[in-house]
């Protein structure tokens, strides 16, 4: 009979032509020309692999419904969501993402594992969607600024010796296995310890580190549908699987080196730690300026270079930032936008933000391209911006950010600092850049300091 | 136990091929990169779909790997689409 081909081969030979979308897609996601094209092929990847998996499943109208409700919630929140949550949105997808992993492992294990290998991996697959679920969600609470939970606090000393006793008692688990199979009440010790300890991994990250970590999670949850297609056989869930784990493991790896600092060190150190005694105490004065008198130089400035930081998403201020962007081209200015890979809250966020506001990317630069012509920069706006823009990374050898590499505002002409006050940055490293003698201070909220400068422009 | 060590080979083949692919991508696209692996890693739903469903636990267990599956596929792809459309070049 022609019709009798067996469905699981169907099946399979369907997720190798998936596999092949998602293959293009993510490499076409890669390019600002191919982006939106390449999400688009992954989606079609996503729907021709879940398309053939429905053939003959169980129960086919619970988990109808299942698909339906999720559709609805996700595309809800995807569609409502402002363009400045983003950060915390792409956390919160991931969690879940991660939480359906842990929940297949979960399932799985009910099941009777029929090898030691596979509840092993099961016991992986259970730790990794755990850890992910809970510590995106942490990160969630951290990047929408619901959790503010101190780094010295018990809370999160407690949270991190459960994250340390959950991967000691997974190993514990992984090793006994052989000798004695896996009872229940284990089995759910390990539940509960790897969600605890999912919130005690992502819990003592600072929010500048906050990058780092994003990616991490990114990977892990793209690891732990991989592990859950080892357990359940499915090449597609491999594939696809491995390709998330490798972009987030790039973007890690990316941001790490954009902070000079080790994996290792960001994760379990963090900056308190790795802190010597370089704190200099000569700084001596700093320049204040006011609005009126920062327009009159703007306004003679050929060449300004706009370096933008979290104290721009704080203050919200893209939008004026691009106004005077704009305002400074009408008047003859080349305006350019410094970006460091590090700036913000995860990776990119300054792109996004200034993209939400309308400011076209190719007038994005990355440190390297800026930083061999910044001596024929007039005026360096950093907004909101602090250790990217930090001398000592380059003239201290002392420093705790020494070696990082940074946008070179200092070596412009003038340097226009927008500022709260004089705190220092996350690093906790204080800024040589705003006692140097080109550089200004301009004091008060980013987005009332910009709006000034706007309306003396318009006058 | 010989099926582990073929799967084990497309693992490390595609994370190998995934690290070629990504190893260049600019800052601009950091963040939808992200999102977009993200809505990836929604391909969990395939395999939340075949769950076996013997107890009612289970049949709970695969509802709701079900349900939070679909979020981060919706989600995550519709996100990717919108944060896109908003990169323009002038």
């Amino acid at each position: 009979m022609i019709f009798s081909i067996d469905i699981s081969a169907l099946q399979n030979i369907t997720y190798i032509f998936s596999s092949i979308l998602f293959i293009s897609g993510i490499k076409m996601l890669g390019k600002e020309s191919t982006a939106v094209k390449g999400n688009l092929l992954s989606a079609i990847a996503m729907l021709v692999a879940v398309g053939v998996t429905c053939i003959g499943i169980i129960n086919p109208l619970i988990l109808f419904a299942g698909v339906l409700m999720g559709a609805i919630v996700g595309s809800l929140i995807a569609l409502k969501v402002k363009m400045t949550s983003i950060p915390e949105m792409v956390a919160l997808f991931n969690g879940f993402g991660g939480l359906a992993t842990f929940l297949i492992a979960w399932s799985e294990f009910n099941n009777q594992p029929e090898s030691i290998f596979q509840s092993s991996l099961i016991m992986i697959t259970l730790a990794i969607g755990g850890i992910t679920f809970t510590g995106s969600i942490v990160a969630y609470g951290k990047l929408s600024e619901r959790l503010k939970i101190a780094k010295t606090s018990i809370i999160t000393k407690i949270f991190t010796t459960i994250f340390y006793i959950s991967i000691s008692f997974l190993l514990y688990s992984i090793f006994i296995t052989p000798f004695l199979a896996p009872s229940f009440e284990f089995f759910i010790v390990l539940l509960v310890l790897v969600l605890l300890g999912g919130i005690g991994f992502v819990l003592p990250i600072g929010g500048g580190d906050m990058p780092v970590v994003i990616s991490l999670l990114n990977s892990f949850s793209g690891i732990a549908a991989a592990f859950a297609g080892l357990i359940l056989l499915n090449n597609v869930l491999i594939v696809a699987g491995s390709l998330v784990g490798a972009s987030g493991l790039i973007l890690t790896i990316i941001m790490a080196k954009a902070m000079n600092r080790s994996i290792n060190n960001i994760l379990f150190v963090g900056y308190a730690s790795s802190k010597s005694k370089s704190n200099i105490e000569e700084q001596g004065e700093v320049n204040p300026i006011s609005v009126s008198d920062a327009y009159l130089i703007l306004e003679n400035a050929s060449s300004v270079l706009i370096v933008p930081g979290y104290g721009m998403a704080v203050a919200q201020a893209q939008h004026s930032v691009r106004e005077l962007g704009e305002l400074l081209e009408e008047n003859g200015t080349d305006v350019k936008y410094g970006i460091h890979p590090v700036a913000g809250r995860m990776p990119g966020h300054m792109n996004v933000l200034l993209a939400e506001a309308n400011v076209s990317y190719d007038i994005l630069a990355e440190p390297e391209d800026v930083n061999p012509s910044m001596d024929a920069v007039d005026v360096a706006l950093v907004i909101g911006a602090n250790d990217v823009v930090n001398p000592s990374a380059t003239e201290e050898p002392g420093s705790p950010i020494y070696g990082m590499p940074i946008i070179e505002a200092h070596n412009a002409k003038t340097v226009f600092v927008l500022k709260r006050s004089m705190s220092s940055g996350f690093a906790g490293v204080q800024n040589p850049l705003f006692f140097k003698t080109n550089t200004r201070m301009l004091f008060g909220d980013a987005k009332e300091s910009i709006s000034g400068l706007v309306s003396e422009f318009k006058d | 136990m010989e099926i582990y060590i073929l799967l084990g080979f497309v693992l490390i083949l595609s994370i190998y091929l995934g690290l070629e692919l990504i190893s260049k991508v600019p800052s601009t696209l950091h963040t939808p990169l992200m999102s977009g692996a993200n809505a990836i890693s929604g391909i969990a739903l395939v395999g939340a779909l075949v769950l076996s469903q013997d107890t009612e636990l289970q049949t709970i267990l695969a509802f709701l790997a079900v349900f939070f599956a679909s979020i981060n596929v919706f989600g995550g792809y519709l996100v990717t689409n919108r944060m896109l459309k908003m990169f323009k070049k002038k």
